[in-house]
């Protein structure tokens, strides 16, 4: 490449040119850019550092502002920084701190560079270093400059010694072995009068501590001394974060440091030190009940403050006490449900925490009701918001505050249809884990189903389509609740059930299987029951069976004929109900209150064969083959029942499959899968290779579309298709068999099924009048309704008592995994320990030092010797391995083993303090 | 920590953009725009903090200040106090104000480096150091002096707007 030109380094511009030029441009300022880096790539590689550093200050002025690509200019800003004039020194480290990273190749090539200058007697140079080190130092740099770093920990200047205290935190970050070098200095910097530098190391401490407080409890009396001795908030601050993870891990020194807090708190009249201070409170200290009164009586005063930011904040510590005190809330009632209505939206979003965190079991159903309302008139995201903390609310601990399930479940029908609603997932996986779970519910729940298949609207809306997966299912599943099964496979198999994604739409197709198969068992049980009833009837009069089967047809027609004339119209569902029981008055028994013909279930056959017949050509493989099945099937039952007979081999198909349909899903524990053992000499993975040959041209039948995504995961899926494949092998009873033999061998992860059976119809009603006219009032109504909720007493209403709640025993929490920490956090965690354990050491032996310090407070007590010959032997136990660790050199992993050895060894360090 | 600290004007444009862990251009880019967005949402007179959790990650804090044509920017995590950071942007303001006599968004447009200088000696690799605006002031004009001195020894001024000025 041709090398700069002389007019190239005599008319270069500088950046006050290039930043006026891209003023001047409008419109074309990508072009003006990719002119500008070119004259760059140009300018770069003189051998001027002059034009050389002011083309890489151009570029990482576009790098930050216009976000253009600099990584290219990496060995060019090293060049920069080895230049002896500061200004290009300058420009190189900037852009350096800006560009480079873990993965920039020449990083490497700085360290000598970064040495001298750290080594520099200008101390603006060091700085530079310093700020360089802090931002990008790696592991290799930290290690290399640990010594450096070390001597300007000492400097004389407080400019740069405070820069290198906070240069310790990413050296210690990458490189833990520095603590051994470092950290008695740090610690010794704690002591300083300096302002600057005290701020400096408490801020480090504070973020080492944030990660890893066990290891910094022996500093627990340098913290207390700055904690009671400092007037600069910002160090206070710091301090009060430290004492914040401290504290819990400690009882003794929570008590001891939990008075000088309270005091801060009355002194002050920093708002950003009172915040912390009521942080600290409200998140460690809510075992000390004066304090938090302390602090929830400034919480008020912020609440009540013309200040936004301090109201939201004050919000904030509400809702962090709110777990431990709800009494706070429930004082501020007002302020937070007030709240919900203010314009910012960290404001409204603060208060309807609260607000949900208030809800309790008696109160639930008119909280609910007022914030349904509420969303109603919000925009879509503070509804969404509103909705989803209403289900994350109603579903915690296993329905724990729900005591009315056909509310609960006519409130989430309700929630589907709130214009807004794009809580979808949610509420079609409570539908139906209520459904798995609570046995007296499911009666609502069909009908809560009910009324959002048959709603045709619904289905344009693809927020909803899961929450329709969800009904469907739940149709399907417990038909038997249903009072008109024929209207539930009309709905299913409405024409504008096209607009749902396959994978609803299989399971609209299995929901319309299983209603059909239910239709089909009750018109078989029919028929046999008035066959047993006629025969008992007419036994003395020797007439011919036959002939009363006809006539009892005839007289069920009409009914059947009156409901299907009532196609859709849900409203008068209940008035064809009691028509048909008053006509089949008597003589049947509840099943055939369904009053399924001959025709009927012909008509129910040719309604399916209709609409499922363009679906068997499908694209989409699942929804093509239960299509198929469901034809199939249907086509067989047609050819087996013609003329008002059903053959013995028919009934017995429909037996069969009914049998699979109504055995019980539970729900099962997500650790399930693990609790199964691998049978012995089982191989998993051996002959996979095989089975892809075999299985080559097959078309595996998935079951995923099916496995409904529910909070139980793959355990469900795999339990739900259990039906599915039974279906595919109906006619051979092998497969109800090995269904018994499955539940049988896995019986354990299922549920025990109580047979409380009690089908009621008088719960009151589920949208109560009452409740739904106070639109207009909503806080006001709230505010009540909190009141209400202070009193102990239950609801009145609670007819009847709350139904069983299926539980796992320990399946429904989420198993906890134990975050593994990095194991550079352990390195430094562990030197941590070993240096402080160390440190201690004089200070143990000196105690009288220590102990005058903490005279002049006038809090310290006599210390109990037992205790201090305790902490001495172990001062001089630790003494002991760390100089065997000397001999045995630096050897990594005894150290770690010896890790948790030190957590116990290191309580005892701080009683003298404590007590 | 402070992850980020941003300057960006009422049109979305940055003015400045630090960010204290490394981040690619693209993702630097990404990240103003999504605080822009929800920044040029909210109305006057509300509160200065941003939910900053789905942008910034879990138990990230925002606040920023709106002085006529600018926003203020700071990121943080859980080891700040939000009012103090707030307090923080206001010395920032007003170093910036003292340097540049009236500072105006021209101010920052055309001083690029001079800002990185202020905000360097405010914020070190994402840790508060200097509250003072004082010392920061001292520390500024140190070297800017500095730099002016080294410039000097350049005789000829090689820049276009160099022979300009002359």
């Amino acid at each position: 490449m041709a090398s700069p030109s002389l007019m190239d380094t005599l008319f270069q511009r500088t950046l006050d040119d290039i930043i006026k030029g891209l003023r001047h441009q409008q419109a074309g300022e990508s072009a003006f850019i990719s002119k500008v880096v070119e004259e760059i790539r140009r300018e770069i590689k003189s051998t001027d550092l002059h034009t050389k550093s002011i083309a890489l200050q151009k570029l990482t002025y576009l790098n930050s502002i216009y976000f253009i690509d600099m990584s290219w200019a990496a060995f060019h800003a090293i060049e920069c920084i080895s230049s002896p004039n500061f200004s290009h020194k300058k420009v190189g480290y900037l852009a350096i701190s800006m560009s480079f990273n873990e993965s920039t190749s020449v990083i490497l090539l700085i360290t000598n560079q970064l040495r001298k200058d750290l080594k520099s007697n200008n101390e603006f140079e060091v700085s530079l270093a310093l700020d360089c080190l802090s931002r990008i130092g790696t592991a290799d740099l930290c290690r290399d400059l640990t010594p450096e770093v070390f001597t300007l920990l000492s400097s004389s200047k407080v400019f740069v010694r405070k820069k290198a205290i906070g240069v310790v935190l990413r050296v210690f970050g990458k490189y833990p072995d520095a603590v051994r070098v470092c950290f008695k200095r740090l610690v010794e910097c704690l002591d300083g009068t300096d302002p600057q530098i005290v701020s400096a190391v408490v801020g480090v401490f504070c973020e080492l501590a944030s990660k890893d407080p066990r290891s910094y409890l022996p500093l627990a009396p340098e913290f207390y001394r700055i904690l009671v001795d400092s007037r600069n908030n910002w160090v206070l601050i710091k301090v009060l974060k430290i004492f914040a993870k401290l504290a819990p891990l400690e009882p003794r020194l929570a008590k001891r440091v939990v008075e000088p807090i309270c005091e801060h708190m009355r002194r002050t009249g920093a708002k950003s030190l009172m915040f912390e201070c009521i942080r600290t409170v409200v998140t460690s200290f809510t075992d000390y009940e004066s304090a938090v009164k302390l602090s929830v009586a400034k919480i008020r005063d912020f609440l009540v403050d013309d200040d936004p930011n301090l109201k939201y904040l004050g919000l904030h510590a509400l809702s962090i006490i709110a777990p431990n005190h709800l009494w706070a809330v429930l004082e501020n009632k007002e302020v937070v449900i007030k709240s919900l209505s203010d314009d910012d939206p960290n404001v409204k979003l603060e208060s309807l925490r609260l607000v949900v965190a208030m809800v309790s079991e008696s109160n639930v159903v008119e909280i609910c009701r007022v914030l349904v309302n509420y969303s109603l008139k919000s925009d879509p995201e503070f509804c969404n918001e509103i909705l989803g903390s209403i289900l994350s609310k109603c579903c915690q601990n296993v329905y724990e505050i729900i005591v009315d399930f056909d509310w609960y479940v006519s409130l989430l029908g309700e929630m589907s249809r709130i214009p807004h609603c794009q809580k979808g997932e949610e509420i079609e996986n409570q539908l139906i884990d209520i459904g798995m779970r609570v046995k007296d519910v499911r009666p609502e729940l069909v009908r809560v189903g009910r009324d959002l298949l048959i709603d045709p609207a619904l289905l344009g809306n693809s927020f909803l389509h899961r929450i329709l997966s969800a009904a469907a299912w739940v149709c399907g599943e417990y038909v038997e609740f249903s009072r008109k099964p024929v209207e539930l496979v009309e709905a299913l198999l409405q024409p504008r059930t096209s607009l749902l994604p396959p994978s609803i739409r299989t399971v609209y197709i299995q929901s319309a299987f299983k209603i059909l198969i239910f239709c089909l068992h009750s018109y078989l049980l029919q028929r046999e029951n008035i066959a047993d009833d006629m025969a008992s009837e007419m036994l003395g009069l020797k007439s011919q069976g036959e002939c009363s089967g006809s006539s009892a047809l005839v007289a069920g027609k009409a009914p059947a004929r009156q409901e299907q004339d009532e196609g859709f119209n849900p409203r008068d569902s209940n008035k064809s109900y009691e028509d048909l029981s008053i006509i089949n008055e008597g003589d049947v028994s509840a099943l055939l209150e369904k009053g399924f013909t001959h025709e009927s279930i012909v008509n129910l056959l040719n309604l399916i064969e209709l609409a499922l017949g363009p679906l068997s050509g499908s694209p989409d493989v699942e929804v093509q083959e239960r299509s198929k099945n469901v034809l199939g099937f249907v086509d067989l039952i047609k050819q087996e029942i013609s003329n008002g007979f059903v053959s013995e081999r028919a009934s017995k198909i429909i037996d069969m499959v009914h049998d699979a349909f109504t055995e019980e899903l539970g729900p099962v524990s997500v650790n399930a899968q693990e609790k199964v053992p691998i049978p012995d000499g089982l191989m998993l993975k051996e002959s996979l290779a095989d089975l892809d040959a075999i299985c080559g041209n097959v078309q595996l039948p998935s079951s995923i579309s099916f496995s409904m995504g529910s909070p139980f995961g793959e355990s469900v899926g795999a339990s739900v298709s259990i039906p599915q494949s039974k279906e595919e092998s109906e006619p051979s009873s092998e497969s109800t068999s090995l269904l018994a033999e499955h539940r049988k061998r896995h019986g354990l992860y299922y549920l025990p099924s109580e047979k409380n059976e009690t089908l009621a119809n008088d719960y009151p009603p589920a949208n109560d009048p009452k409740s739904s006219d106070n639109t207009n009032d909503d806080a006001q109504d709230l505010v009540k309704l909190a009141d209400k909720s202070l009193l102990p007493k239950r609801r009145s209403n609670h007819a009847k008592p709350r139904p069983v709640v299926v539980k796992l025993d320990e399946g429904d929490v989420v198993p906890f995994i134990a975050k593994k920490s990095d194991t550079r956090d352990d390195l430094l965690s562990d030197a941590v320990r070993d240096i402080l354990l160390g440190v201690e050491k004089p200070d143990l032996g000196n105690p009288s030092s220590r102990r005058s310090k903490h005279r002049s407070h006038g809090k310290e007590k006599s210390r109990k010797s037992p205790e201090k010959k305790n902490s001495d032997e172990i001062g001089d136990g630790e003494k002991e391995k760390q100089k065997s660790r000397h001999r045995h050199g630096r050897h990594k992993t005894k150290q770690r083993a010896e890790g948790p050895l030190n957590v116990a060894a290191q309580t005892p360090v701080i009683p003298d303090f404590l007590l | 920590m402070i992850k980020a600290v941003m300057v960006i004007n009422t049109q979305g444009k940055p003015r400045l953009a630090k960010f204290y862990d490394f981040l690619t251009v693209d993702k630097q880019q990404e990240l103003i725009r999504s605080v822009f967005g929800v920044l040029c949402s909210r109305a006057e007179n509300v509160s200065n903090f941003m939910e900053a959790d789905s942008i910034f990650g879990p138990d990230s804090r925002l606040v920023y200040k709106h002085y006529a044509t600018l926003y203020f920017v700071f990121v943080f995590d859980t080891c700040e106090n939000e009012l103090a950071v707030l307090d923080l942007i206001q010395v920032f303001v007003e170093t910036l104000d003292k340097c540049f006599r009236n500072v105006c968004e021209l101010d920052i447009v055309f001083n690029y480096s001079k800002l990185h200088t202020i905000l360097d000696e405010i914020v070190f690799g994402g840790q508060v150091l200097e509250t003072s605006s004082a010392e920061i002031m001292k520390a500024v004009e140190e070297i800017s002096k500095l730099e002016a001195s080294s410039n000097s020894i350049t005789l000829v001024p090689k820049t276009v707007s160099g022979w300009r000025n002359r």
